[in-house]
C-alpha cells in the first residue's frame, strides 16, 4: 500500500471516487434528469410557441427552422450551466456530511475527492448535451458542419463545461447549506445563458445591457459554437471563448483548491 | 505500518505536548498533554465544548494546532501527516458514512481507498459485515439505517484498513442501550486485537467501563488523569463497612481501630479509607492481632461522578450526563 506510486494512487483514487459519484447519480437521477428538461423544455417553448415571430425577428430567413438553428447552441450552453447546480449540491452535500471528513484522515489523494466530483458532472453534462443534441435533430435542427468543425464545437464545448464545472465545486464548497449550493450557481446557470445571445442576437438589444452581454462568456461560446454548426460569422468570439473557457478553467480549479484546503495539512 | 521497525512496540500510540488551539478569541485546547501507550483504551472524559472533538481532530490531522507537537504511532503530525493517516482510523461523532449508497457500497468504496484487491476487499468486508451483524442490511441505503446500524457500519468502514490507531469521538452518543453494549463489545474486542483505542466520551461509565486510562477534560485543560480507580482515589469518601454478628465485637472493634462511625442497631462500623489493598490488610491485620471477629466487610469507592464533580469544581451546573 505505501509503495504505490504517487501519479497511480492519485490516479486510482480519482478513478474510486468517480465510480463512487457515477452511482450517487444512478442511485438518484432524479436532479440530473431534471437538469437536461430544462433546456429540452425551453428549446420546444422557444421554437413551436414562439418560433414564427422570433424568427421573423432575428431576421435571417425568418422562419420556424431558421430560428430553430439559430437557438440550439444557446440551448446547449444552457444545458452547460445548468449543469453546475447539480455538481453544488452534491459538492455540499459532500462536506456538510461526515464522509469528507473521513476523507480527509485517510491515506488517500485528497485531489481525489475533487477530481471524482469534476469528472462524473462532466460525464453527466456531457450526456444531457447529447440528449438535448438529439431532441434538436429529432425536431429538425440541421447543421452543416464538417466533422473538423463539430470537432471543434464539441471541443470548445467541453472545455467550457470544465471550467464551469470546477466553478461549481468551488460554489458548492462556500455554500454551508446543500439549499444554498442549490441557489448560488444561479449566475452561470440562468442569468448569462439569459442575458446573452442564447434567444436573440446581442444587437437587438438596448446598449446598457448590450456591451455586457457581447462580451461576456456565454456568447462568445455561444458565437463560436453556432458558426462552427451553422456556418454563422464567428469573427474575434473564437478566440474570446476559448480565453474566457481557459480563465474559467483555471479560477474555479485555483479557488476551488484553496477552500478545500483551508486549515488543514 | 512497519512492523519490523525496532522502535514499534516501545513509541507510544499517542504522544501529545502543549497541544493548543483557538478558534478567534476562543481558547479551545490549552497546552495539552497526553501518552497512550499502545493496545490500550484511553478515554479523554469531559462535557460539550471541553475540546474533546478538537483534540480529535487535531490527533487525526484533520486540523492543525497552533501549538505544540504530537507523534502518532511515531510519526510527527505536522511533518508526516500522511504516515499517521495510514496508521489510523478515525469514527467521527457524526457518522462518516454514504447516505445515498448502500452499506455495502461503503464498505467496497473504503475497500477501494485502502487498495484492497478485489478478492481481499470481498473477504474483508464479508467478515465485517458478519462481525458487526450488517449482513441483513448490507444491500440497504445507508439512508435507511438506525442510529445503532449507522455506528456499526462506521466503525466497520474505520476497521477495513486494520489501523493500529483507532479513534472514537463519542462512538455511543445518541444511542440505545442495547446499541451501546453493542459498541462496548466491538472497542472491547478491538483491544483484544491489540488495537490503541483513543476514545472520547461524555459519560462517566462508559469511561470507566472500557478505559485503561482516563484524563478528564474540562476547559480546554486536563484536570485530572489516570487509571479509574486512581482517579476514583483522588476523592474523599471511600470507606469500609465492618459487619459484626454481636454488640461486644462490635465495641472491642472500635476501641481497637480507635475511629469510624458506629451503628450499634445494624452492627457496622464505618473506617474511612480507599479500598486498597495495603490500607485493607492493615486494617484487617489490627483487627485479627485484637482477635476480633468480622462477619462481612464491604468497601465502597466515589464513582466517577464524584471524581469528575471533584476535579472541575461545578457540581451544580453540571453537563456531563450520567446514565
Amino acid at each position: 500500500m505505501t509503495t504505490t506510486a504517487v501519479p497511480d494512487l492519485h490516479l486510482r483514487d480519482s478513478r474510486t471516487m468517480l465510480r463512487r459519484n457515477l452511482l450517487h447519480a444512478r442511485r438518484y437521477p432524479s436532479m440530473t434528469l431534471q437538469v437536461a428538461l430544462i433546456p429540452v423544455f425551453l428549446l420546444l417553448l422557444f421554437v413551436y410557441v414562439f418560433g414564427s415571430a422570433l424568427g421573423a425577428g432575428i431576421g435571417q430567413g425568418g422562419d420556424r427552422t431558421a430560428y430553430l438553428a439559430y437557438l440550439v447552441p444557446g440551448i446547449l450552453l444552457m444545458t452547460a450551466g445548468a449543469g453546475s447546480i447539480p455538481t453544488a449540491v452534491a459538492v455540499c452535500t459532500d462536506m456538510t456530511e461526515g464522509i469528507v471528513a473521513r476523507f480527509r484522515t485517510m491515506a488517500i489523494s485528497r485531489a481525489s475527492i475533487l477530481v471524482g466530483h469534476v469528472v462524473g458532472s462532466v460525464i453527466q453534462t456531457v450526456v444531457n448535451l447529447v440528449l438535448v443534441t438529439a431532441v434538436a435533430l429529432a425536431i429538425g435542427f440541421r447543421p452543416n458542419a464538417n466533422p473538423l468543425e463539430w470537432l471543434a464545437a464539441c471541443g470548445l464545448l467541453l472545455l467550457f463545461v470544465l471550467g464551469l464545472t470546477w466553478l461549481a465545486v468551488a460554489l458548492g464548497l462556500i455554500s454551508k447549506t446543500p439549499e444554498g449550493a442549490s441557489n448560488a450557481p444561479l449566475p452561470i446557470s440562468f442569468l448569462l445563458p439569459f442575458v446573452s445571445s442564447t434567444f436573440v442576437p446581442v444587437d437587438s438589444m438596448p446598449s446598457w445591457i448590450r456591451w455586457f452581454a457581447e462580451y461576456q462568456p456565454f456568447t462568445a461560446v455561444i458565437e463560436t459554437v453556432r458558426g462552427l454548426l451553422t456556418g454563422t460569422g464567428i469573427g474575434h468570439n473564437g478566440w474570446l471563448a476559448v480565453a474566457w473557457s481557459l480563465a474559467i478553467v483555471i479560477l474555479g480549479f485555483v479557488w476551488s483548491l484553496r477552500l478545500f484546503d483551508r486549515d488543514t495539512h | 505500518m512497519n512492523p519490523t521497525h525496532p522502535d514499534h512496540l516501545t513509541t507510544p500510540a499517542i504522544e501529545a505536548t502543549g497541544l493548543r488551539k483557538a478558534y478567534g478569541d476562543k481558547l479551545v485546547l490549552d497546552g495539552i498533554d497526553l501518552r497512550v501507550p499502545r493496545g490500550t483504551v484511553f478515554s479523554l472524559l469531559g462535557p460539550n465544548g471541553a475540546g474533546k472533538t478538537t483534540t480529535v481532530q487535531i490527533l487525526s490531522t484533520l486540523i492543525r494546532a497552533d501549538a505544540g507537537t504530537a507523534r502518532v504511532t511515531g510519526h510527527d503530525l505536522a511533518a508526516d501527516p500522511r504516515s499517521v493517516r495510514a496508521a489510523i482510523g478515525v469514527t467521527g461523532q457524526f457518522s462518516a458514512v454514504d447516505n445515498l449508497i448502500t452499506g455495502e457500497e461503503n464498505m467496497a468504496l473504503m475497500a477501494d481507498l485502502h487498495h484492497l484487491d478485489r478478492a481481499e476487499g470481498r473477504r474483508v468486508i464479508a467478515g465485517l459485515l458478519e462481525r458487526f451483524d450488517l449482513v441483513d442490511a448490507a444491500g440497504k441505503p445507508a439512508s435507511s439505517y438506525s442510529g445503532g446500524m449507522r455506528r456499526r457500519l462506521d466503525i466497520a468502514m474505520t476497521l477495513i484498513g486494520s489501523p493500529e490507531v483507532i479513534f472514537l469521538d463519542e462512538p455511543t452518543t445518541g444511542l440505545d442501550p442495547r446499541s451501546r453494549h453493542a459498541v462496548w463489545q466491538i472497542v472491547r474486542e478491538l483491544v483484544a486485537d491489540g488495537v490503541t483505542v483513543f476514545l472520547t466520551t461524555q459519560y462517566l461509565e462508559e469511561a470507566d467501563q472500557l478505559a485503561d486510562r482516563i484524563a478528564v477534560l474540562n476547559g480546554g485543560r486536563i484536570v485530572a488523569e489516570g487509571t479509574p480507580d486512581e482517579l476514583k482515589r483522588l476523592v474523599p469518601g471511600g470507606h469500609v463497612r465492618l459487619r459484626f454478628l454481636d454488640p461486644a465485637e462490635l465495641a472491642r472493634a472500635a476501641q481497637v481501630l480507635g475511629v469510624g462511625q458506629r451503628d450499634d442497631e445494624a452492627l457496622t462500623l464505618q473506617v474511612p479509607g480507599d479500598g486498597s489493598v495495603h490500607t485493607l490488610r492493615a486494617l484487617l491485620d489490627a483487627l485479627d492481632n485484637a482477635s476480633v471477629s468480622v462477619d462481612s466487610l464491604t468497601v465502597h469507592t466515589p464513582d466517577l461522578d464524584d471524581v469528575f464533580f471533584a476535579v472541575t469544581g461545578r457540581p451544580e451546573h453540571e453537563k456531563v450526563r450520567t446514565r
